[in-house]
């Protein structure tokens, strides 16, 4: 088993939102197997900047999964080759010796390029901004079992709302739709009784934003799903649709 | 109202209605053409399409049709430019590796364009030919329903000889493959964008859909493929 392996990274640099992008191929040397993805990105980042040059922009923060700071376009795929982990949680090992490994942007209208692997994902905060919430006034705290809710309900609400809002659906979707997350954020509220009260106008107005930022229409195909590193189920998109059509029904 | 339908969920609502209208039609149009199978020279297929060609129900039902037809076409045209527009003009150079995503619902409108062209061949064929121009395969003959003689068009031997022809009988069942291809995807898609689907009926819905498709594309294929090798002369 070897510990250490040699790769080629062929990573995506532009300058600015309005500059021409292309790429660069830089090569690293004993990476331990051991490193996750961002690591290996900031021994990159050293080796540039000890040569006086421009290190690589990538997003990141927590490094532990939960944050949803994290994108990149690795090999074809979002966060990466391995299954149901942001790119942070990604390691070497699974990368030979040797490959070459193409490190690209997300990809979307929504999403714009702000410098190399940055994107602008305000878009997703202006969703959220626009009802993904439960407006609640401040007050004593409540007992927690006075409203009971079936465990199931509960559990499909946590599921939801594991969604970090990493931009992963969208990176991956070929209509550049959004409703992955928007039916995520929908849900995790829909589900559950204090945010019932404010359902039918989250829904419309989220959808409204949704489609205002210029995201596309769903068509099911379930890329989203499969690249969501949450795990987020296409459930929670008919879950949407029947909210929205609902809400406007009752107009 | 107008909110509604000009939202992304309300233009998806429209293909997904539309959709399952066609689902609908298609089923009905099998059903009378699987009379062609009965070997009695046509009879019963002839009574089947006279009782669709003369009962009120079609006049209403016709341009109904029409109009599902064109909303399907106008907005999935639609739909698809907004999605490419949405989808922007940069392309991953490391492509696209995401497993388990079915290739018709990547290529619904690839899909409908086969279908949208066989569709504008198989009026010519056929509806043309009965509604507006006439034929003269299509000269009446007189059949027996429920006992009483009645005099109506040969629609089956239009029918019959049309598909004497190799080539139609070949595009008949690309069509009907591509249908087929189509609706694997579109079932389910279109419970789904009403709503109608969750962890459960998803599975559900997709196997039903996979059954649907099955039975739609083997069924228009078989008939003009058997139409040409044993109902001939």
């Amino acid at each position: 088993m070897e510990n250490s392996i040699n790769i080629k990274l062929k990573v995506w640099r532009q300058a600015g939102p309005k500059a021409k992008g292309r790429f660069e191929t830089y090569e690293l040397s004993n990476i331990s197997t051991d490193s996750s993805f961002l690591e290996m990105l900031d021994i990159l980042n050293e080796q540039l900047i000890n040569k006086g040059e421009e290190p690589v922009a990538f997003d990141h923060d927590c490094r532990e999964g939960i944050c949803g700071m994290c994108s990149l376009y690795i090999n074809g795929r979002p966060h990466g080759p391995d299954d149901d982990v942001t790119t942070c949680q990604l390691h070497m090992r699974k990368f030979k010796d040797g490959q070459t490994i193409t490190i690209e942007p997300w990809r979307s209208a929504g999403f714009p390029v702000i410098k190399d692997l940055i994107v602008d994902r305000t878009a997703f905060d202006q969703i959220i901004a626009a009802g993904g919430y439960v407006s609640v006034n401040t007050g004593g705290i409540p007992d927690a079992n006075a409203i009971p809710i079936p465990k199931p309900d509960a559990d499909e609400a946590m599921d939801a709302a594991s969604c970090i809002g990493c931009g992963a659906c969208v990176a991956a979707c070929k209509n550049g739709s959004a409703m992955l997350f928007v039916s995520a954020k929908v849900s995790q509220m829909a589900l559950l009784p204090q945010g019932r009260v404010e359902g039918a106008r989250r829904a419309k107005n989220m959808v409204a934003k949704m489609d205002e930022l210029g995201f596309g229409n769903c068509t099911n195909t379930g890329a989203c799903e499969v690249e969501c590193p949450k795990g987020i189920s296409l459930a929670n998109i008919a879950r949407l649709n029947r909210e929205f059509l609902k809400a406007k029904a009752q107009d | 109202m107008s909110s509604t339908l000009g939202s992304s969920i309300g233009k998806k609502l429209l293909m997904s209605l539309s959709g399952l209208f066609l689902i609908m039609f298609l089923l009905v149009h099998l059903t009378v053409n699987s009379f062609l199978l009965i070997p009695d020279g046509g009879e019963f297929f002839n009574a089947g399409a006279h009782f669709m060609a003369t009962t009120p129900a079609i006049r209403v039902i016709e341009p109904l049709l029409a109009i599902g037809f064109l909303i399907h076409i106008l907005y999935g045209i639609k739909l698809t430019l907004e999605n490419r527009k949405a989808r922007g003009s940069a392309r991953y150079a490391s492509g696209k590796k995401t497993t388990g995503v079915t290739w018709a619902s990547q290529n619904m409108l690839v899909l409908g364009i086969t279908i949208g062209a066989f569709l504008v061949l198989h009026i010519a064929h056929f509806w043309v030919k009965m509604k507006l121009t006439g034929d003269p395969l299509l000269e009446h003959t007189t059949i027996t329903i429920g006992g009483v003689e009645t005099e109506v068009e040969n629609a089956y031997a239009l029918v019959n000889h049309t598909f004497s022809y190799l080539w139609i009988v070949i595009v008949y069942v690309v069509a009907a493959v591509g249908l087929a291809i189509h609706l694997s995807h579109g079932f389910w898609s279109a419970f789904q964008t009403i709503g109608f689907s969750n962890q459960i009926w998803r599975k559900r819905l997709t196997v039903l859909g996979n059954i649907f498709a099955f039975v739609i594309g083997f069924g228009f294929s078989i008939i003009p493929v058997l139409q040409y090798l044993f109902y001939q002369g």
